[in-house]
């Protein structure tokens, strides 16, 4: 190394200290990787250049889980970042941790920043929400589980699109009858064939309002109806009609190399089938339960919030409110909605979405959108608020897999998924108070 | 009378055991301390409210049969992963050691796989198998054989059972290699000389000579069974389908990094913990004796 590069190294690393020293640095702790990543890195560097007081560094900390558990972790060594990405079924759990968040609404209004809730979409912001209507943290990507089907199979088929379970049957058979492998598999059961099946037909997945209302809260979701419909889908297992793939979106690839015809997951996905199918595809709206309800009432979202964590400057703080403002800015939102799939967190990032006509160019993708503004959300179906739920869904994915296999009945794997889940409930609410 | 020889005392001993005393100390002794006292407590995920319960981390597991359940797994695994990773060395670097030609070539390609880290080995396996895309459900088709981990436990469990013991084989292949080389050509000479052919020379005189290698490895394939294998779980089925395979260590991990039950998972570890000092003392205890040095 010669001097010369030597001491312009120095020079260029005391000009960069010197930058920093004089910017007030936010760090947040995300969980997007591969594209999703980018766009991440690309929202943070667009703010830090949009204003010279703060600057956004983000940091990637690998999936959902392992970025809560290095929060968690770090809050401990009170070494924490200010902002943190935490998946939807993390909320009771930082609900509950009153010392260690910094609610959004109340960070927004000691920063003087404007911030009105009724900008967002009812569907997003309620999962979020105190009993008493305030708002949490702040909603970033939210996503819906739709319908996802092959255009091509099911026109060849001769079939429409299915728009009620009866029609799911129907239309499984045809593809299976027309020479596909499997008619139907689906990811995140417990996200899509309990939590949202429930709120898809207003049923009640706990006591307390879905746990809204209190930790003491029981699982319902062994129910008569919701075991009905997973001995149904069981049997279709019979014929191939239906096809376990795994947990998550391990079954994503039944659906894009043309096995599957249907695949209901998460409308983020959008992204993922469109860079690997080679067939026409589209998406619908979760099927209906005729012998259920009469008509659907909302899906539920999933997908993960941002939440800033107590302890650090006010000065920082001021600097993450414009930050979140800036994020949530239709602009962005819009954009972001435009090229992951996720959700527009508020109505003018969706209007604007129409006025640019991105739904016109590509139809379907106001799906997800559309599930989740059906109808104001009752009770049954504004979210969930369970303590410990990143584990009961370990256990309903065991159970149900059980259930898969053959060697459970629906209410048999319902009742201990339940009684497992009221164990785990139990402990949470021991902690929380 | 009996004369008694007294060496002045020294420091020089203790001077010399410290670094490793010290070592122990803050790697192990206090790690595993806090794992003990974590275990009496239960605890949000901050540890904001703490609540110390005596034992009730430890009666709750006693009272649940999916845990209890985990123990027969457990030992299944382990066996199944050190018998296979052991047998396939030992079968290798008994080639090993007659190649002439090209033996580096060998041996470096051989103790590759060491260098690849848990999850990537899981990762690696997860592609070579998955039930739509990989390649062996896709041969495994041909000869009749319906293969679908995601779903059917006992090709799951033979399925972690196979990456686990791949990823161990280099590490004991290297141990065994070294062994046999350790053995004076003279004596497996001689026994050629006397009309001994390979397969008689390996079971009557290599296999003999290497048994303190093969009780060395007993006892680190145990432990790496026991211990290093949740990567590869985690990677490949995260103890499903249905838990079947979720093996004692894979609950550990995933109750404490993912369920965020920090007591719960202390406390299993303490029981792992015990379980596997006590297997160690039962191997040097019995299995030694058998061992000719």
């Amino acid at each position: 190394m010669s001097w010369r590069t030597i001491f312009f190294s120095t020079a260029v690393l005391t000009v960069s200290a010197g930058m920093s020293l004089a910017q007030t640095e936010i760090n947040w702790w995300h969980a997007m990787g591969g594209t999703n990543g980018e766009r991440v890195d690309k929202i943070a560097a667009d703010f830090n250049a949009s204003q010279p007081d703060y600057k956004i560094v983000p940091s990637f900390k690998g999936n959902y889980t392992e970025t809560m558990t290095a929060a968690v972790a770090a809050f401990r060594a009170k070494e924490h970042p200010h902002l943190v990405q935490v998946f939807e079924v993390g909320t009771a759990t930082m609900m509950a941790a009153k010392g260690a968040i910094y609610p959004v609404e109340q960070l927004m209004s000691d920063a003087g920043e404007a911030f009105d809730k009724s900008d967002y979409l009812p569907a997003v912001i309620s999962y979020y929400q105190t009993p008493e209507g305030e708002l949490l943290s702040m909603p970033f990507n939210s996503s819906t589980p739709v319908l996802w089907y092959n255009a091509d199979a099911l026109s060849a088929a001769g079939v429409e699109p299915p728009q009620t379970w009866d029609e799911v049957k129907v239309a499984a058979k045809a593809l299976v009858d027309n020479g596909m492998e499997c008619g139907l598999s689906f990811g995140w059961q417990s996200w899509v064939m309990i939590e949202n099946y429930s709120a898809w037909h207003n049923l009640e997945m706990g006591t307390k309002e879905n746990g809204f209302a209190g930790f003491d809260t029981e699982f319902t979701f062994n129910n008569d109806t919701v075991a009905a419909r997973l001995d149904d889908v069981a049997a279709m297992s019979e014929g191939n009609l239906f096809k376990y793939g795994g947990r998550r979106g391990d079954s994503l690839p039944l659906f894009t190399s043309g096995e599957c015809g249907m695949w209901m997951n998460s409308s983020a996905y959008y992204g993922s089938i469109k860079s690997q199918a080679d067939f026409a595809f589209g998406q619908t709206m979760l099927p209906l339960d005729t012998a259920v309800a009469d008509a659907p009432q909302n899906s539920i979202i999933g997908g993960a919030t941002l939440w800033a964590l107590a302890g650090h400057d006010d000065d920082a703080y001021k600097g993450l409110a414009k930050f979140l403002t800036y994020m949530s800015s239709a602009e962005v939102q819009a954009w972001w909605h435009q090229e992951t799939g996720y959700v527009p967190i508020t109505t003018a990032a969706y209007h604007l979405s129409q006025e640019q006509g991105f739904y016109d160019s590509n139809p379907g993708t106001d799906t997800a959108i559309k599930q989740l503004s059906l109808n104001a959300p009752t009770p049954n179906s504004r979210g969930l608020r369970f303590g410990n739920f990143v584990q009961v869904r370990d256990v309903i994915n065991e159970e149900l897999e059980a259930l898969w296999a053959g060697n459970k009945t629906a209410t048999q794997a319902l009742n201990t998924a339940a009684e497992r889940g009221n164990a785990l409930l139990r402990k949470f609410e021991r902690t929380a108070n | 009378m009996l004369k008694r020889v007294h060496f002045p005392a020294s420091v020089l001993p203790y001077l010399l055991v410290a670094p490793q005393i010290l070592v122990t100390l803050v790697f192990f002794i206090w790690p595993a301390s806090q794992a003990v006292y974590q275990s009496f407590l239960i605890e949000d995920a901050f540890g904001l409210s703490t609540e110390f319960v005596w034992l009730e981390n430890f009666t709750l597991l006693m009272d649940d049969a999916i845990y209890l359940a985990s123990f027969g797994r457990t030992i299944l695994f382990s066996v199944a992963v050190a018998f296979l990773s052991m047998s396939m060395a030992l079968i290798l670097a008994g080639f090993a050691d007659r190649v002439v030609r090209g033996a580096t070539a060998y041996r470096t390609m051989l103790i590759w796989p060491y260098a690849v880290a848990p999850v990537l080995a899981g990762a690696l396996w997860v592609f070579m198998f998955n039930p739509t895309l990989g390649i062996f459900p896709f041969l495994l088709e041909m000869v009749g054989v319906d293969w679908n981990h995601y779903l059917n436990g006992n090709q799951a469990m033979a399925l972690v059972i196979f990456a686990a013991a791949w990823k161990q084989i280099a590490y004991n292949f290297l141990f065994y290699l070294a062994a046999m080389q350790s053995i004076p050509r003279s004596l497996i000479e001689a026994a050629a000389i006397d009309g001994a052919g390979p397969v008689r020379r390996f079971r009557d005189l290599i296999f003999p000579l290497i048994s303190p290698t093969t009780f060395f490895l007993l006892v680190i394939n145990a432990v790496y069974a026991f211990f290093d294998t949740f990567g590869i779980i985690h990677a490949i089925t995260q103890g499903g389908p249905a838990n079947a395979t979720t093996i004692l260590v894979y609950k550990v991990f995933n109750d404490g990094f993912v369920g965020l039950d920090l007591g719960g998972s202390a406390a299993q570890s303490v029981i792992l913990m015990f379980l596997v000092i006590s297997m160690t003392v039962v191997q040097f205890r019995y299995v030694e004796r058998k061992v000719e040095y």
